[in-house]
């Protein structure tokens, strides 16, 4: 689909026309496929008919005339074809239906639905929603295509054969449920942040896509202060992207990045989206998180950062989620408070063996306090655990730097 | 509306003393039990549901050769088995869950939810 007129069209619109088609038929399947069909159609017709004034319109209705045709092909499924007739009788101009706003919501909880394994509930939005190739889920996620493949047929086919509600949760479930379609969102934010496999310091493609859904959310669900709070996260996380790394592929540390090169539009972005939720007065997990990140891309340089406002903060998340990491990035901003000593005295009691940021953490404390071999210990042990090759080169030039 | 089978699973040498190491909470378990079964006959959810004997009780019967031949069960080798379970009917799989939680809850054990057929 390269340079093609269809390419920008297809990223934007091909979540709503899965929705759309979905609501209207109650099959995924169908509507994935269907509005696949449409693309190919699209790329056949418009370089040489010309893109039509209304891409998404046109998208949709071929998409849902390629889902009748389907119907009438497939006689094991007359029951639904009838269905679908009956449901399409109506297709006067100004006949009532759902909104697309809604129905991009409801396809974006039933991916998200708890029922699905976590992995499944990532591929299916990413797919369904966020309109990548399977190759593309595939390749995200750095399995292999026909394995990516099964994950989503089988996720769609276990929404169909349980009944999976197509619809967005009730006010009473609506805060468990929101907090797994923005636990999925995240994971593909940090995935391309700072990637466990597959050899990259960042993946862009993933961060961008986090991003656009979580623009999609913010659009759908604009009075939820934890939707505004993670899209804050993700684009004041992602404005240091061209900073964070150096020449040769190593992570540089907050303090030593150019704050030149960060992204000052992301940022203000971020900004305002923070002040929103502090207006709101709702605070949760990811508003915190983005008010932290607005502190740091808030200082001039990394002397001026107000490290009291970010300790603040933490002990504010902490309360609210009282976890070991919660407290171990606490720590991190109490050193900067009370000194590495204080810090370290909290972060060596966490149950936090397996988690390379700890051992991480603890070796920049120990450094800091000249305790140079203990140090080096912990960087070796951080170095164990790590994968993400931009950090790893960075941990073994500290581990250099002290032994 | 859908019908699933919600099912009770507990370790296969489980005796209902290890299930339930007080009496009181046995009891209390069992009369939790029987409530949420008359309100799930009452909402309308109900289709059929049963408490099973333990796994060592079981015999297997397999009729596809000549034959039948029969052996002490269980089928399953797996360290944990089904204790009993229910049948219901609900609109949609939250539906079911829903129940779920409060069959689990009144029976003190973990609950698989799973879809019937339709049609």
């Amino acid at each position: 689909m390269a340079d093609s007129p269809v390419e920008d069209v297809y990223r934007a619109e091909f979540g709503k026309v899965v929705a759309s088609l979905a609501g209207r038929f109650g099959d995924l399947d169908l509507a994935e496929e269907s509005a696949q069909e449409a693309f190919v159609e699209a790329v056949r017709r418009w370089p040489t008919e010309g893109v039509p004034p209304n891409p998404g319109g046109w998208l949709t209705v071929t998409a849902r005339n390629k889902a009748l045709d389907r119907l009438r092909r497939e006689s094991t499924r007359q029951a639904r074809h009838e269905e679908a007739e009956m449901l399409t009788a109506p297709e006067d101009p100004g006949a009532p239906v759902t909104s697309v706003t809604d129905e991009r919501l409801r396809l974006l909880f039933t991916c998200c639905h708890p029922a699905l394994a976590p992995e499944a509930q990532v591929a299916l939005t990413l797919r369904l929603l966020g309109g990548l190739t399977v190759p593309e889920v595939a390749n995200a996620f750095l399995v292999p295509e026909r394995t990516m493949a099964q994950r989503i047929t089988r996720a769609k086919r276990k929404i169909a054969a349980a009944n999976i509600p197509y619809r967005v949760p009730r006010d009473h479930e609506l805060p468990a449920r929101l907090r797994g379609v923005l636990a999925v969102i995240y994971l593909v934010f940090t995935e391309g942040h700072l990637p466990g496999s597959g050899g990259d310091g960042i993946r862009d493609d993933l961060c961008a896509e986090a991003i656009r859904l979580g623009r999609v959310l913010r659009e759908l669900m604009p009075d939820e202060p934890e939707v505004a709070g993670l899209l804050a996260l993700m684009l004041l996380s992602d404005a240091r992207r061209a900073a964070r790394l150096d020449a040769g592929g190593s992570l540089i540390t907050l303090d030593r990045q150019d704050r030149s090169l960060w992204d000052r539009a992301k940022i203000d972005e971020g900004h305002r989206l923070v002040r929103e939720c502090l207006r709101r007065n709702r605070p949760g997990h990811y508003q915190l998180l983005a008010a932290v990140n607005a502190v740091h891309t808030d200082a001039r340089t990394a002397a001026d950062t107000d490290w009291g406002q970010v300790l603040a903060l933490y002990d504010q998340l902490y309360a609210a989620t009282p976890t070991p990491v919660v407290a171990l990035n606490r720590a991190v901003a109490l050193a900067e408070v009370e000194g590495p000593e204080a810090a370290l005295g909290v972060v060596d009691g966490l149950p936090l063996e397996g988690y390379h940021p700890y051992h991480a953490t603890r070796a920049d404390l120990l450094r800091r306090l000249g305790r140079d071999a203990a140090a080096a210990a912990a960087y070796e042990r951080a170095l164990d655990l790590a994968t993400n090759p931009a950090e790893r080169s960075f941990l073994a030039r500290r581990r250099a730097e002290v032994s | 509306m859908t019908q699933y089978l919600l099912s009770v699973w507990h370790d296969t040498d489980a005796t209902p003393e290890d299930i339930y190491p007080d009496p009181l909470e046995r009891e209390q378990s069992y009369a939790d039990t029987g409530k949420f079964n008359e309100e799930i006959r009452e909402s309308g959810h109900w289709v059929f549901a049963g408490g099973l004997h333990s796994p060592n009780t079981a015999t297997v019967v397999d009729g596809t050769g000549d034959e039948p031949v029969t052996t002490d069960g269980p089928y399953s080798e797996s360290k944990e088995q089904i204790g009993g379970f229910w049948v219901v009917e609900a609109a949609d799989l939250d539906e079911a869950l829903a129940l779920a939680a409060r069959g689990s809850r009144a029976c003190r054990g973990k609950v698989e939810v799973r879809p019937f057929h339709g049609e």
